[in-house]
């Protein structure tokens, strides 16, 4: 009998058994209705050839390991791989979304990785050089509640325990050592922006 | 919202996979080989 017309079952039972000309039939018989069907889903030639790869690698491995079960419904079985596999293409993509550049408009003239450039970077070192000298400048208790707020991010709780002052002590200084710092910068003229 | 849920894809159902991918498919089939040891299974992908 000429194998193009044994059934989908027989097929399968003959590639497990080792021939491998079976499952050039198996994909020729099926491949546009799977191609199709993932076309139909993600509307991309290139995105559906990797889906329609994967989705047969998964059928050869899953063949050969000998973890198919024969119920008649090859073609069912497969689509529901391809399905599978659709569905985790869309799930990686929305983590990663994808952004189509077009003549007009260039995704890369509006965001950028985040880091600064040389310019900008040397201003900020130069800023954060400013404002050490400036809060060196303040009264010790001021200088030790800031430094103990903003650098260390303690609470004016532990502020106040480890300085041995009451909370609104210690948050007087931390108002105190603020005021201070503006007058500092007006007197110094000293522009802190970037 | 109209515009965007009545914006047609192309629909075409003869479309086929390239014949790359085909070659590719048969030729992993050919490669991937599995051994059985000792209730062991090992799947190895020969060149």
């Amino acid at each position: 009998m000429n194998p193009k017309y044994l059934s989908d079952a027989a097929l399968v039972s003959n590639y497990i058994n080792g021939e491998e000309t079976s499952l050039t039939i198996i994909i020729n018989r099926h491949q546009q209705r799977i191609y199709n069907f993932i076309y139909s889903k993600v509307y991309d030639r290139d995105v559906t050839e990797d889906i329609f790869q994967d989705t047969f690698i998964k059928v050869i491995k899953t063949l050969k390991l000998g973890k198919y079960n024969e119920e008649g419904k090859f073609l069912p079985w497969v689509m529901r791989i391809a399905h599978n596999l659709v569905i985790d293409f869309f799930r990686k993509n929305k983590r990663m979304p994808k952004f189509n550049n077009s003549k007009d408009f260039d995704i890369f003239t509006v965001i950028s990785d985040g880091s600064l450039n040389a310019e900008a970077e040397l201003i900020r070192s130069q800023i954060h050089y400013d404002i050490r000298n400036l809060v060196e400048q303040l009264p010790d208790d001021q200088r030790t509640v800031l430094k103990m707020r903003i650098y260390n991010d303690m609470s004016f709780k532990e502020i106040s325990e480890n300085t041995s002052v009451s909370i609104n002590t210690a948050l007087g200084r931390m108002r105190y050592a603020l005021i201070n710092l503006r007058k500092l910068i007006k007197e110094h003229n000293i522009v802190l922006t970037n | 919202m109209e515009k965007i849920y009545s914006k047609k894809h192309p629909s075409n159902n003869h479309l086929n996979p390239k014949i790359e991918t085909i070659n590719l498919i048969l030729s992993y089939s050919k490669a991937f080989k599995v051994s059985v040891y000792n209730d062991l299974m090992f799947e190895t992908i020969l060149n």
